[in-house]
């Protein structure tokens, strides 16, 4: 057997088939999937998560809703494995990124944590300049070269609509932004480590409605290239952004579906009473 | 309502009168060194080396104490900080939160916190003697790193204990190692760390009891980490157990100056760790 990086090799050097065949390869051998397996998650003696079975549909945006306490941020956190820093947390079940399960016993933690770009509740800026929260991800994953980084911080600050705005004190401390466009540079930094995968943990829940309603522009923005897992608690959130639903409540999956159908047509019971707001 | 209002007045008298003592207290400290050493402190105290005579009241100064002192705790500090800084950082970034083995540490820091700075200086000199050093330079700067050692690590600590968890998180899901998380980690609690250290310098430039048998005393300045050096407190020690008038004023000079660098150091802590707090915010 060839590796699929010597048959895109093969392919690269070979200029007839080239590119057209390559990408496709790519699709076809590494889709890029994230599906959740039997998971259990136990926190001391505590089960947190029942029997999480959920496929994320990709180039979308899949919001997870449900009461407080019921595991949303805990299920993001097995996603990227930031669970493994807290000993108490006992996972079973598997979670499959692009075909692998993150939690085999083979799998450098780093390079899943690299697919997937976290924006967290509160925007937390890196003790340095604007310029260097950007370029910190790449740096550390080993671009050296000048030219790539100041290219890659322009790239992404502007992706995220933050480059006018600070081009002329790129040097002073991203502490000195206002909460918004923290976490606007937040959501740059993240970008410049070039994920797969974009987990939202309440990222908006922080902020005030316009800098929401940028951030919210920009996730839909997101979805053409990558795939988005949001918690939220807001519903109206969830109904202005997502594709797909998934309702969590007490640890299980209640019901997951499209947008459209889950707030016009919910199957489950516990679903209408949460949407109508019999319990919060 | 009678027994209430004595009540509130009773107790108020015994706060105001326990804030007043430590005030009288500390005035009468400084007061009393102030008045006895202001007079006897001239430039030839701070500028020069003890001349021939220096102990029976003759010219001379002390440069010899102040640059020993600075020696000794330069020295000292560079020990404590290279282990200091480590140890708080494996108990609280590379440690689970709460784990058996860092509060071990942490009790055993409190435990060396309180030991008594004459058994550290008989711990020392029994280690020196051990080891085979002479009372020297090296001697005490080991003996004075390992009792401010525990005071800077407890308060380091307890400065990255109050760092909030979102920054390693946000390290960590960019795919950080722990290393180059702790290096960050390090710059945001750089200020912390100078409060850690201007406290253990205070502390430790002052102590007189570690240096006693551990650095010697010498009127020159030692060229070498084998050399006995002289040290401020000790200094003081020495002149003020002296028959002589002048030499005993000379000690309160000597204090003056103790003194003195020891407010600065302080006041400079407290700067540190209030721009600190500030930027905790």
């Amino acid at each position: 057997m060839i590796s699929l990086d010597q048959q895109i090799e093969i392919l690269t050097v070979n200029p007839v088939m080239a590119t057209d065949r390559t990408t496709q390869l790519r699709k076809v051998i590494k889709n890029h999937t994230l599906r959740v397996e039997s998971l259990d998650v136990y926190i001391e003696k505590q089960h947190i998560l029942k029997d999480i079975n959920l496929t994320i549909p990709e180039k979308s945006i899949t919001c997870i809703i449900g009461p407080s306490g019921c595991g949303k941020s805990t299920f993001l956190k097995t996603l990227n494995r930031m669970h493994d820093e807290t000993p108490e947390v006992r996972i079973s079940g598997k979670v499959f990124v692009d075909d692998e399960n993150i939690y085999d016993k083979n799998i450098n933690v780093i390079d899943t944590r690299k697919k997937m770009g976290l924006l967290a509740q509160r925007p937390c800026p890196l003790p340095m300049s604007i310029f260097d929260n950007v370029a910190y991800g790449p740096r550390i994953h080993g671009t050296r070269k000048r030219k790539a980084i100041n290219q890659t911080v322009i790239k992404y600050l502007q992706y995220v609509g933050l480059w006018d705005e600070v081009r002329g004190r790129i040097r002073s401390s991203a502490n000195r932004l206002s909460i918004g466009q923290q976490q606007r540079l937040c959501l740059a930094r993240g970008l410049a480590i070039e994920p797969e995968y974009i987990l939202g943990d309440e990222a908006t829940s922080a902020l005030d409605p316009l800098s929401t309603k940028i951030i919210e522009e920009l996730f839909i923005k997101l979805k053409d290239k990558y795939t988005v897992i949001l918690v939220t608690h807001t519903l109206r959130q969830a109904k202005r952004i997502a594709d797909h639903i998934v309702f969590m409540y007490l640890g299980q999956i209640i019901e997951t579906g499209t947008t459209e159908e889950f707030f016009s047509n919910p199957k489950q019971k516990l679903t209408r009473d949460y949407l109508s707001g019999s319990f919060s | 309502m009678k027994k209430k209002q004595l009540e509130e007045k009773v107790f108020k008298v015994i706060m105001i009168g326990a804030a007043a003592i430590i005030l009288v207290m500390l005035l009468y400290i400084i007061g009393t060194v102030l008045y006895k050493g202001l007079p006897s402190l001239t430039w030839d105290m701070i500028t020069k080396m003890p001349g021939g005579g220096f102990y029976l009241g003759k010219e001379g100064g002390v440069l010899n104490a102040i640059v020993g002192s600075v020696y000794i705790i330069i020295g000292a500090l560079a020990l404590s900080t290279l282990i200091s800084v480590p140890l708080v950082m494996y108990i609280n970034f590379y440690l689970p939160p709460n784990s058996k083995f860092s509060k071990v540490i942490r009790f055993s820091l409190d435990i060396l916190f309180g030991i008594p700075s004459i058994v550290y200086g008989a711990f020392g000199f029994a280690l020196m003697i051990y080891l085979g050093i002479r009372a020297s330079l090296l001697g005490g700067i080991i003996t004075v790193g390992m009792l401010i050692m525990p005071i800077m690590m407890r308060s380091f600590d307890e400065v990255a204990r109050l760092l909030s968890r979102d920054l390693p998180d946000a390290l960590l899901s960019l795919g950080a190692t722990k290393y180059e998380m702790t290096k960050i980690l390090l710059r945001q609690l750089m200020p912390g760390l100078m409060t850690a250290i201007l406290l253990a310098v205070g502390r430790g430039i002052g102590d007189a009891a570690t240096v006693l048998f551990t650095a010697g005393y010498t009127d020159n300045i030692p060229v070498s980490l084998n050399q006995p050096v002289a040290t401020l407190p000790l200094a003081i020690f020495f002149q003020l157990g002296s028959p002589v008038a002048e030499v005993q004023n000379r000690a309160y000079a000597s204090a003056v100056i103790l003194t003195v660098l020891i407010l600065v150091l302080s006041f400079s802590a407290r700067y540190f760790s209030s721009k600190f707090s500030k930027n905790k915010i």
